[in-house]
């Protein structure tokens, strides 16, 4: 950090943020702009290089800008299913802003809240900075943020945007007992920088911040919403984003037995045939988690489709169903054949 | 989790010494603005050791809460007195959530969650005391699944609660291992109590009544922790459990009939001893095997070492609502006797050489029948029943060990 300082002097003192790396380790800052991960006007520092996944977790619509800032010196080190191994000190950052217009997502955004995952000596810290008076300040205890736009249908949407608490954080980022990163896996980063180019993974390890990448056989997830893609990889994918990070054997989810990270392979435990244990008025009145060619019998579809705590998949993350992800779910089932034998 | 080191497990005792150590903070929050911040600002913000005193009250929550720190204790004025009330929460599947470890959560209602009430994930050490959890527009299919909801945990204790109009089951213990449920109250749930593909359990001196169920021993296949074993059902009244059953069609509960006392599915080494069973119109005591097709290798879906003794069954068996239970009444004698037995004795997993029961089924010194079933799928409409032998459990008195010791701090702060 020192050197950092002493290299910018050198340089005639830009204008430009330096990321706190010592701060990030140290301590949980009160304000965002504390870590100097950003300017003033929101473009990042240098070193805080942004990154995308080929396919997202469904958040009420809101666009999501990836970052990662690895400590100067320090790389990932590649894994072929999970999240990359960070070193500590690596700081991800992912900020949510909601455009005016649904129809035009690049357009008009309000910045809402602003997520870190902090890689501590100690293990990760996940920490939310929601905008309030023109800054983004520390909430521990999440927030709701009432937020008015023109929704895909051209009529006013009034979305109750929910901030989580530092618990909530943790419920999504489990691995056993620690907290996780959950995105930036090697296949979800298998994609060119938004969905064109080379793959990230390709430039990461060119560019000096990722070891080990194999020449051959590294997994790639479907983009969910690419129809090149064969309908069972885009769902899959879907569900591992949207669903897996709970829904695994050392997740939140784990006493449901329904599993939905992208290498489970046991039909009941992705819920072909599998009937619900704690769903209680979750089930809608349906047998199965899946029941192959018919998604109205499917619980999984009804958790999807609807916006009520108590029966709504994930529990917290959105307000409102992710239209097109139902689609994409409801397709998928369809197309199961009901003659399938369980197992 | 974090884990409490025994110093700090030293401090509470301390704490609740007089004049002893001041280690252990009391946090006070009151009702009134902003409460859902204050509430889980200081559950996020408690240190090991801490008691958080939530100050009667009626708290109007739009959020679940949750808590993930160890060693804490959560305290209000009484269940009557300190209300977390959910009725217009918006989000998350649980009114209050624990993930940590050695917490107490005591002297406090919570009423109308849109999910469960309280749930305790992957928690040793969990002590529920003096709760109530009801739903207060009555039963309804559309009530949250469960009052009480400890899963994954271990050393778990539920005692002088009440739950009322849980859509599932009242007190619902899932997939956990130590387990005291005492002195509670469920009533007008679709299951009173429940314990389900758990281990080493006591469900002891409680009362059950008004449930569609009133106390459920259950195994599921396909689940991470399976092959419940060592219960302990004893000096429970379980009285007149005839509700209409209101669970949402799929849930395994749905299919327990109305007017059964207590049920025992796919367990072994099940005690009902010492029970008043009193004026459930179908099973005063149902064992069964596992009632649905299942591809589980690892699951075995018949109970066994199921024994029945010493119980007090008045007025029960007038009314079984299960299929062929009418005729299976009539068949002997209009009433049912207190015991019944599916006598399933045999499975087949597809892929699988057939399996037998590798010990016996059912023990009673009370008479009882068996529907003979025999081979897992055949349905009770086709039963050929017969009495089941009465057994002489002769010089097998009981002491006073219900079998469970829960560690001396945790039962210390739930006293």
């Amino acid at each position: 950090m020192r050197r950092a300082l002493l290299a910018l002097l050198l340089l005639g003192a830009a204008p430009q943020p330096a990321v706190r790396g010592d701060l990030l380790l140290a301590s949980d800052a009160p304000r965002l702009a504390d870590y100097g991960l950003f300017d003033a006007s929101g473009n990042p520092a240098p070193g805080v290089a942004p990154y995308t996944l080929g396919t997202p977790l469904f958040s009420d619509h809101a666009e999501k800008f990836r970052y990662v800032w690895l400590p100067p010196g320090t790389r990932a080190s590649y894994r072929a299913s999970g999240a990359l191994a960070f070193p500590v000190g690596t700081v991800l950052i992912k900020r949510f802003a909601f455009p005016a217009d649904l129809r035009q997502p690049a357009r008009d955004l309000r910045p809402v809240e602003t997520r870190l995952l902090i890689h501590r000596a100690t293990g990760w810290v996940a920490l939310s900075y929601v905008e309030e008076g023109g800054e983004a300040v520390l909430k521990r205890a999440g927030k709701r943020v009432p937020v008015n736009v023109i929704g895909q249908d051209g009529q006013p949407l009034a979305i109750d945007y929910a901030v989580p608490n530092q618990n909530q954080c943790k419920q999504c980022h489990q691995a056993g007992e620690a907290i996780t990163p959950i995105g930036p896996t090697a296949g979800n980063l298998n994609h060119g920088l938004n969905g064109a180019g080379q793959s990230q993974m390709v430039q990461w390890q060119a560019t000096g911040r990722l070891d080990g990448l194999p020449a051959t056989g590294v997994p790639q997830l479907a983009r969910w919403d690419d129809p090149k893609q064969p309908l069972a990889a885009r769902a899959r994918a879907y569900l591992a984003v949207n669903c897996g990070h709970c829904h695994d054997r050392a997740g939140f989810a784990s006493n449901s037995g329904l599993y939905l990270g992208p290498e489970e392979a046991t039909p009941a435990h992705l819920g072909i045939l599998k009937r619900p244990v704690a769903a209680g008025r979750g089930s809608g009145g349906r047998e199965f988690s899946i029941q192959p060619g018919n998604p109205d019998a499917s619980i999984l579809v009804h958790r999807m489709e609807s916006s009520e705590p108590g029966i709504m998949m994930p529990q917290f993350g959105r307000s409102m169903p992710h239209r097109e992800g139902v689609a994409l779910i409801r397709a998928w089932i369809s197309a199961m054949d009901p003659a399938a034998p369980a197992g | 989790m974090r884990k409490a080191t025994g110093a700090l497990l030293a401090a509470y005792i301390f704490a609740g010494t007089p004049g002893g150590s001041a280690a252990a903070r009391m946090i006070h929050v009151g009702p009134g603005d902003n409460a859902q911040e204050r509430l889980q600002t200081a559950l996020i913000e408690a240190a090991p050791g801490d008691i958080i005193h939530i100050a009667a009250g009626r708290y109007a929550l739009a959020d679940g809460l949750s808590l993930d720190v160890d060693g804490v204790t959560i305290r209000g004025d009484g269940p009557e007195r300190t209300i977390l009330d959910f009725t217009a929460q918006k989000g998350e599947g649980e009114g209050l959530l624990i993930t940590s470890d050695n917490v107490v959560v005591r002297d406090l209602g919570v009423e109308n969650p849109a999910g469960n009430g309280i749930k305790s994930k992957g928690s040793d050490g969990i002590a529920l005391v003096n709760i109530r959890v009801e739903w207060t527009g009555g039963p309804k299919s559309t009530n949250g699944a469960y009052g009480l909801y400890p899963v994954s945990s271990k050393n778990v204790l539920i005692d002088r609660s009440f739950v009322r109009g849980a859509s599932d089951a009242g007190i619902y213990v899932g997939q956990s291992q130590n387990i005291i449920v005492r002195r509670s109250r469920a009533e007008m749930n679709v299951a009173g109590i429940e314990i389900e593909n758990s281990h080493d359990a006591a469900v002891v001196g409680n009362i059950a009544t008004n449930n569609a169920g009133g106390i459920l021993v259950f195994d599921l296949p396909d689940l991470p922790q399976q092959g419940g074993r060592n219960v302990k059902v004893s000096g429970n009244q379980v009285v007149g459990n005839n509700h209409v059953n209101f669970a949402a069609p799929g849930n395994i509960v749905a299919g327990v009939p109305s007017g059964t006392g207590i049920m025992v599915m796919a367990n072994r080494n099940v005690s009902v001893w010492g029970n008043q069973v009193i004026g459930n119109n179908g099973n005063a005591v149902m064992v069964v095997a596992y009632t649905q097709a299942f591809t589980d290798k690892a699951y075995n879906p018949l109970p066994q070492a199921v024994d029945v003794w010493g119980n007090d069954f008045r007025g029960n068996g007038s009314a079984p609502a299960f299929p062929g239970g009418k005729q299976i009444a009539a068949a002997v004698g209009g009433t049912l006797p207190p015991v019944m037995w599916d006598g399933i004795t045999r499975y087949t997993v597809p892929g699988t050489a057939e399996a037998r029961m590798a010990s016996g089924g059912v023990r009673s010194d009370v008479p009882g029948i068996t529907l003979n079933l025999g081979t897992h799928g055949t349905p009770a409409t086709a039963a050929r029943p017969s009495p089941l032998p009465v057994t002489d459990f002769g010089k097998l008195v009981p002491g006073a060990d219900i079998g469970v010791t829960l560690p001396a701090e945790l039962e210390a702060r739930s006293r």
